[in-house]
């Protein structure tokens, strides 16, 4: 019980204090905090426009989680979700240029799978590096992001570019037929339910399965798992590629639902903006669904903000990053017992640290995200 | 390709190398200062692209670029303190912090920087060091970025510091052995607090040449990933402060051959030659990593690379 309600009120709390910080930040800036945060609100759920956008932004952000989450049950950091989410809307665009697709809805999962399989090759190569040569993972992925969005920009800009597209590099339009419509004539694409969907999916996956069970086990206890004979670079690698899949998909929905054709609008950190969901919902895959519709929110409220108040786009990102830094902060109070942390707090007050502080305590042993 | 454009291009190589080279440099000197210590700071991509934008900003607003760059180490030391007294606290990962860290720190600059994408900003003198030479090229190519050689001797220094001096002996304690280190009765947390700031410092030079030298001018793409790379360089380097010089000018030729073939009017593959310091470092890490035991020279309580 006590778990639970701090899995669930430690997120709230730092979202909550992350609001309140930046409510501060645009005040020392000369905006009215109080209509910030109406007009924060109100971007984001204030009416079914708003709402419309706010979906619409959540779909891929619950696929970039995805990408982070399901590696990072397995033991992995994986950040480099943007490289698979462009290099899944390539092949998405590039698919039909290569081969003729059924129109309809068979040819638009066949583009999707093109994109998922993209994104899945792109991670599952990072997980590779680090099973078969011992490179962190954190960083060959990130990397590996950097060199996708350089192809992406080589193809999009070289030889698929459309002729046609004149200021912005383009590939060819996807064929009306092949594209994604809007749940029951709104702006709110398919998309969203493919990515609730595959939440729900991938989190009875990892909760009710064999094979989620041992992917829990090799990423809690990787020397138990050699014990008991898990193969565990295997299970890594299928984590790595169900993560990269979901964030090549996310890219492939972005191409098919909204921009029709793979440009560099695809590139605007929704892989980078998944890393946040994925660690405030604590990695669990059901739990990504509300965290990824509220951040969705915030980035919607963005450009009303914009609009409104004069704020920068990036104020999206600033109220981001204090969020992120508030709840890994936030893990600090999570084993503190009341009474004992403001008997320590007293007590590291009146006593300056010297040799034989006890408070001190070290935490570079600590691997892995938990 | 004629003689002159061979010449053409080996200049443009020559001096992309010691342009692009400086901010990894700084970045990777800064890096290896902190996980010499014992820590790894994945954020400093935030306190590179941070420090990038007050040192445009200062020097914007006083007048003087030496402003700007004082002004770049304090907002690269002050983000990096925050990463020191995150991963003060218990249960907190230094990773994780890192990644946040480089969220909040672009957020802060492209918000705080949003005017200052159009003016222009004094900037670092340059070292002409190519007068010798006749060939307009060569000259351009040795206009030497005034803090570069600030960061061979900052190099030399924390080099010297290491082997040399007690703080480099602690430093290199808290790193390899935090129980020895707390055995002899130093608080570990307070060392790797003060290497961590001393990083950012350094960092923020490197973002300071980049939008005071090369290229110059402050937007939202000025750095793309020099942070992270130097987190491989540092690696690469075997942490070493010496050979993140070669590492850090390897790089930057590296990053320097797609705007070379360009200006020699080569310009098919632009975007590809530019992913070439991403795919170096990922080979250089396939090269140097074996699974399982740690890379040569690696303070023991890093966590990563190798477990």
């Amino acid at each position: 019980m006590r778990q639970t309600l701090l899995d669930v009120g430690l997120p709230l709390l730092a979202i909550a204090a992350a609001l309140l910080l930046f409510g501060g930040f645009v005040a020392a800036g000369g905006v009215d905090p109080l209509q910030m945060w109406l007009l924060l609100f109100k971007g984001a759920f204030g009416d079914w426009f708003s709402w419309q956008n706010t979906l619409q932004r959540a779909a891929p952000l619950m696929l970039t989680a995805l990408c982070v989450a399901l590696p990072a049950r397995a033991g992995l950091v994986i950040i480099g979700g943007e490289g698979a989410l462009v290099l899944g809307g390539l092949a998405c665009a590039a698919l039909p240029l290569f081969m003729p697709l059924p129109p309809g809805t068979a040819g638009l999962a066949m583009a999707c799978v093109a994109g998922a399989l993209a994104g899945a090759m792109w991670i599952a190569l990072a997980g590779a590096l680090r099973e078969y040569r011992g490179i962190n993972e954190t960083i060959s992925s990130l990397l590996l992001a950097y060199v996708a969005i350089g192809l992406f920009k080589h193809w999009v800009e070289g030889p698929l570019r459309d002729p046609a597209s004149l200021n912005k590099p383009s590939t060819p339009a996807l064929a009306e037929s092949l594209r994604m419509g809007g749940i029951a004539g709104s702006d709110v694409h398919w998309g969203l339910v493919v990515g609730a969907v595959l939440c729900v999916l991938l989190g009875f996956l990892l909760r009710a399965t064999i094979w989620g069970f041992a992917i829990r086990v090799v990423g809690g206890n990787p020397r138990a798992a050699q014990l008991v004979g898990l193969p565990a670079s295997r299970l890594v690698l299928l984590a790595c590629a169900l993560g990269g899949a979901c964030a090549g998909l996310a890219g492939a929905i972005e191409v098919a639902a909204v921009h029709t054709a793979a440009n560099a609008s695809l590139i605007v950190g929704y892989g980078y903006a998944g890393i946040l969901v994925s660690f405030i919902a604590r990695h669990n895959p059901v739990a990504v669904i509300p965290v990824a519709i509220l951040f969705g929110g915030f980035g919607a409220a963005g450009s009303l903000l914009q609009r409104r108040l004069g704020l920068p786009d990036a104020s999206v990102l600033v109220l981001q990053g204090i969020a992120f830094v508030l709840i890994l902060a936030s893990e600090a109070l999570r084993d503190v017992n009341g009474k004992r942390f403001w008997q320590s707090f007293w007590h590291r007050l009146i006593t300056p640290a010297g040799p034989a502080s006890r408070v001190a305590i070290d935490n570079s042993g600590v691997s892995g995200v938990r | 390709m004629t003689a002159d454009a061979l010449l053409a291009f080996a200049a443009a190589l020559l001096g992309g190398a010691l342009r692009v080279g400086v901010p990894f440099l700084f970045v990777s000197l800064g890096e290896c200062l902190t996980e010499k210590s014992g820590r790894i700071n994945l954020g400093l991509e935030g306190v590179l692209v941070l420090s990038a934008m007050a040192a445009f900003g200062g020097a914007y607003l006083s007048g003087s670029a030496w402003v700007g760059v004082l002004v770049a180490a304090l907002a690269g030391a002050a983000l990096a303190s925050l990463h020191a007294a995150l991963c003060s606290l218990p249960r907190v990962n230094d990773v994780a912090t890192g990644i946040a860290l480089m969220l909040l720190g672009m957020g802060l600059a492209f918000f705080l920087g949003k005017p200052l994408i159009q003016p222009q900003a004094p900037q670092i003198p340059a070292l002409p060091l190519g007068n010798w030479s006749d060939i307009p090229a060569v000259r351009a190519a040795l206009q030497i970025n005034a803090l570069l050689p600030l960061g061979l001797l900052l190099a030399l220094l924390m080099w010297w510091g290491f082997s040399r001096t007690r703080a480099g002996l602690l430093l290199r304690m808290a790193g390899d052995s935090a129980q020895a280190a707390r055995a002899l009765g130093y608080s570990v947390l307070r060392i790797r607090g003060w290497a961590t700031m001393a990083g950012g410092a350094i960092a923020g030079l490197g973002g300071a040449s980049l939008t005071l030298f090369y290229p110059g001018s402050w937007n939202e793409g000025v750095s793309s990933g020099q942070g992270l790379i130097a987190v491989a360089l540092v690696i690469f380097a075997r942490w070493s402060p010496l050979r993140c010089v070669m590492a850090a000018l390897l790089f930057g030729g590296a990053g320097a051959i797609g705007p070379a073939l360009q200006s020699v009017g080569i310009g098919w593959g632009y975007h590809l030659f530019n992913t070439l310091p991403y795919v170096l470092t990922l080979m250089i890490l396939v090269l140097t990593c074996r699974p399982g035991t740690a890379a040569a020279g690696s303070p023991g309580e890093l966590t990563t690379p190798n477990q």
